[in-house]
């Protein structure tokens, strides 16, 4: 009771910022005030859903507000789940809050800003606190229009229009797949606060259309393949600490949305349940990594790339699915940790790159890869947090990353024991398309890295470019040193979640903290363990004895000469790798199946002077091929309806009657 | 205790002694091999010094990661080949970290030797990058299904449990793990840049992956990347030897006549393993870069086959 009227005020201090943003809208410090109110709000959000679930997470805070439908009114709830989602959030939230205090200074519209992003963390923790369907999908749609807001900020620009209007189809979409979840969820009976749901009786048809409407619903906000179009668009379109908050927490709303409708409302899993969601989670995560592999445009590549961490987190709920339906509970305790491990590591790293690339963008006011280069020189703090989140996002050691993706695979390793046969062989195919998008990110980002901050400048406004204010790297350096922490002692991340395990798959993995040396140990240490703290010292050891020997018996000599580049070096910065030729391997490679990739050179004949040209033609087949025909059908059918519009008052009438008949004959077919 | 963390030290001390000795004795036998002489197998570590006495010769944009990079290449694929049981199994540290995280390890080596290649702003630092994450972008999923069928064979990912399990009676012959010992070949064959994926002894030529990424290097610089090229050889050979060849190997808390078995044991392995890289290189064409996808990939299948026989057969 205590815990969830704290949150609900804070909440409504955020809604009160998001008021007083306007009324102050000519004040010129209103900027500060006003992330710094969230900046607060949010730490404090932050710090008691953690003092919760470590706390008390056994026993959920429950309140009920006068508020909402008459005869519902709006029930919130403080569980181990939301107290864990809810950490992520105001973290989330507050490092953006944070980096906006610099970063919103930079900003052309303010005002445009400022009242929407109040808004949208209150929606985010609005759904997350939610006990009761109407008051969840209040505050759904509530997130998803002040976020929509926040994407049109910039509406000038013909894409992010274009951006804003692919988003609000895909969410009023999404948000309409929810409603129809809830209300076969509530049944006929119509109970729809969420404790009346968990205790009503479903059958495995009506499960099966849960789960696809739920797929649809959550899976469209949080862009699993095909529904991920509107994300890479929408994400880049809105102010840099906005798109990290889409990015990094957003996604992460909606995975919630995901596991508190499946995994706890629905109760008892079917298998193949777990199964459809490890396939889409396999798909999403290898064609999300090649589409970032295929972006030239920074904070898109990014975009694309959260796609991919969507895959991995579903590949680690199917699992857990799969093994809940077997009662293999244990075992659904490691993949559901691993699962929701990584929703915190990529809430961390995400948020972290995209403040990095906002960084980039105040500084240079470029975003095309192909335009940067060098910013190491220029940019070197920036480029130290840049890196630690391209390390953590590549899932290489001693960083998070690598913590969750290595917990999927030991979850992995133990589906061998599944009676069913399509498990059996869908879960080493999706073991194989998990390494495959763990090694091809790594290549996307030693791509982003290696074009924007390595090599040389390849325009003036990179070659000028300045460091960014102390309130964007703080922001920035506060989750770079989160993703150290999280990777070097995981242990205390797995303990953290165990209430949540413990709560929706009645297992959870042994406790971890207790461990000596903090290693991580899954099930047993003969079989497998990981010590991410050891793994960090023994390289900084060994990487300070290599240099000790090497200032100790090598030469000191350093000469600084023009590069070599085997004896040819040319001075100009074109001469460089660019982005789109650092993945022309990669695109040979996968993306001839999966875009359909053509390249083209257009020689011209001897004598001639216009210079080569080389077309590469990339096709997105998800929009070709679904969303195109569906454009079309809606069109054509909007065309027919057209006419409908200019009928005489008489043709209405007998359309009013004809439509009262069948209506009538219906309800008396179905009684 | 101690005894324990002398067997870790000396461990870590050999894989470092080691690594050139591999690299120079697979060069001596391919050198008798096309009937040269060749050079000493000692050489690798004259280079090495040679290299350290020189000055290092930096271009003038380089950053600070282009001068930190190979102390930190060196220290990842050092702790690595020193996490791969040589001549003992079950030593201190073993549980640090198992072989998931001993190829992640590699993977951390690699991507800051990508980034280095990319540093400078040369072309040929730009053309070895891109092509070397394309190749570790097959090689390293073949990699994790090579562990996949390692790990359900012997129900861990623990190296030292795994090598046990593979001296113990019950492992018998089994079709996934020849899978996995071709694809781990072929693995490790493309991530240490042997022909046929990629050549060791050239230094221009326009396939070239490894090479064109270290070429703005010298020196020291250059002395530690070549170092962790040869250690990356080694924890590879002693790979192969602590799972498919584990006889030898000592157990833990053996006394010293069982060390000291287990290390000649380690070395003739080593030298066997070198003698057939050798053979095998000196009698096969260096493949166009396009092709290295279709080899890796039959890496990748091989692997995924080993692990659904294996995924399929548990219920047989």
């Amino acid at each position: 009771m205590i815990s969830v009227a704290v949150l609900l005020s804070g909440v409504a201090v955020l809604l009160a910022a998001a008021v007083a943003a306007i009324a102050l809208k000519h004040s010129p410090s209103v900027t500060r005030v006003i992330y710094g109110a969230t900046l607060i709000v949010s730490l404090a959000i932050a710090a008691t859903a953690l003092h919760h679930l470590v706390s008390a997470a056994a026993a959920p805070s429950l309140i009920a507000l006068p508020l909402g439908l008459p005869w519902v009114g709006a029930h919130f709830r403080l569980d181990a789940l939301s107290s864990f989602f809810l950490f992520v959030v105001g973290s989330g939230s507050a490092a953006s809050s944070l980096y906006g205090l610099g970063h919103g200074l930079h900003e052309k519209a303010p005002r445009r800003v400022l009242p929407f992003f109040p808004a949208f963390l209150a929606g985010m923790m609005l759904v997350i606190l939610a006990d009761d369907a109407f008051t969840f999908l209040l505050s759904w749609e509530f997130m998803s229009l002040a976020s929509w807001a926040l994407v049109m900020a910039h509406h000038h620009d013909r894409d992010n229009a274009r951006a804003g209007y692919v988003y609000l189809v895909m969410a009023s979409f999404g948000t309409l797949a929810l409603i129809l979840a809830f209300g076969l969820l509530a049944g006929a009976g119509g109970g729809y606060d969420f404790a009346s749901i968990r205790a009503a009786e479903h059958t495995p048809h009506l499960d099966a259309l849960v789960l696809a409407l739920v797929l649809l619903g959550a899976g469209s906000k949080a862009g699993l393949v095909p529904l991920h179009v509107w994300l890479p668009l929408a994400h880049p379109a809105a102010p840099s600490h906005v798109s990290a908050l889409m990015s990094g927490v957003m996604t992460k709303v909606a995975v919630y949305g995901f596991v508190r409708l499946i995994f706890d409302l629905l109760g008892e899993p079917t298998w193949w349940a777990g199964m459809i969601v490890l396939i889409l989670g396999g798909i999403t995560s290898v064609l999300g990594v090649l589409y970032a592999l295929m972006q030239h445009d920074l904070k898109r590549l990014l975009a694309y790339h959260t796609v991919e961490n969507i895959g991995i987190i579903f590949i680690g709920l199917g699992l857990a699915l799969a093994f809940q339906a077997n009662g293999m509970n244990w075992a659904a305790a490691l993949a559901l940790t691993a699962a929701l491990f990584h929703v915190f590591n990529h809430a961390l790293f995400k948020s972290l790159l995209f403040f990095g690339a906002g960084a980039v963008l105040a500084a240079t006011g470029e975003r095309d890869m192909e335009r940067l280069g060098g910013l190491i020189h220029r940019m070197p703090y920036t480029s130290i947090a840049f890196l630690v989140g391209c390390v953590a996002i590549s899932a290489l050691p001693p960083l998070n990353g690598f913590v969750s993706e290595w917990l999927t695979f030991q979850a992995i390793l133990q589906s061998p024991e599944l009676p069913q046969w399509g498990l059996k062989i869908m879960v080493p195919a999706v073991g194989a398309m998990l390494a495959l998008s763990a090694a091809l990110a790594a290549a996307c980002f030693v791509k982003a890295f290696g074009i924007t901050f390595l090599g040389r400048a390849r325009s003036s406004a990179a070659e000028t470019a300045e460091e960014v204010d102390r309130f964007s790297l703080a922001a920035m350096f506060a989750f770079a040193g989160l993703c150290l922490l999280a990777g070097i002692l995981p242990g205390f991340v797995i303990d953290g979640l165990a209430p949540v395990t413990q709560s929706l798959v009645t297992g959870r993995m042994p406790v971890q903290t207790e461990i000596p040396w903090f290693s991580i140990v899954p099930i047993a240490e003969s079989r497998s363990s990981y010590n991410g703290l050891l793994v960090f010292v023994f390289i900084a050891i060994s990487a300070t004895l290599a240099v000790l020997a090497i200032h100790r018996f090598a030469s000191h000599a350093v000469r600084r000469a023009p590069a070599w580049d085997c004896g040819w070096p040319d001075p100009s910065p074109e001469t460089q790798y660019t982005a789109a030729s650092f993945a022309q391997p990669i695109r040979r490679v996968y993306a001839t199946y999966a875009f359909r990739a053509k390249e083209t050179v257009e020689m011209p004949a001897p004598g001639d002077r216009r210079p080569a040209q080389l077309v590469v033609r990339l096709q997105d087949l998800v929009w070709d091929y679904l969303y195109e025909p569906i454009a079309g059908v809606v069109g054509l059918a909007a065309g027919r309806l057209n006419e409908l519009q200019f009928l005489t008052i008489r043709r209405y009438l007998g359309l009013v009657f004809l439509a009262l008949v069948s209506l009538l004959t219906v309800i008396a077919l179905w009684t | 205790m101690i005894r324990d963390l002398l067997v870790q030290g000396v461990q870590m001390a050999l894989v470092l002694i080691l690594a050139p000795l591999l690299t120079g004795f697979v060069r001596k036998v391919k050198a008798r091999l096309l009937r040269r002489q060749g050079a000493s197998v000692v050489q690798p570590y004259r280079d090495l010094l040679r290299l350290l006495r020189k000055e290092a010769v930096v271009a003038e944009n380089a950053s600070w990661l282009f001068r930190t990079a190979p102390y930190l290449i060196f220290a990842a694929t050092w702790v690595a080949a020193a996490l791969v049981p040589t001549f003992a199994t079950g030593l201190k540290f073993s549980w640090t970290a198992d072989l998931i995280a001993i190829i992640a390890l590699l993977a951390s080596a690699r991507f800051f030797l990508a980034l280095a290649g990319m540093d400078i702003g040369t072309s040929f630092g730009g053309i070895g990058s891109s092509r070397e994450v394309m190749i570790a972008s097959l090689a390293e999923p073949a990699m994790i299904m090579i562990v996949f069928v390692l790990a359900l064979v012997a129900g861990a990912t623990q190296l030292s449990t795994i090598a046990e399990f593979m001296l113990s009676p019950e492992v018998g012959l089994r079709v996934s793990l020849g899978l996995a010992l071709i694809a781990l070949i072929i693995v490790a064959i493309a991530e240490n840049g042997r022909i046929p994926v990629d050549n060791p002894a050239t230094h221009l030529e326009l396939t070239m992956v490894h090479e064109a990424m270290v070429l703005e290097y010298s020196g020291r610089h250059l002395a530690m990347i070549e170092f962790a090229a040869a250690l990356k050889l080694l924890l590879y050979a002693s790979l192969i030897a602590c799972v498919f060849v584990p006889w030898g190997l000592a157990p833990a808390g053996a006394g010293i006549a069982a060390l000291a078995l287990g290390l000649v044991a380690y070395v003739a392995k080593l030298a066997g393993i070198g003698f057939l890289l050798a053979i095998f290189e000196t009698s096969i064409a260096k493949m166009r870069v396009f092709r290295v996808p279709e080899f890796l990939g039959g890496a990748l299948m091989l692997g995924l086959l080993g692990t659904l026989l294996l995924f399929v057969s548990r219920s047989l």
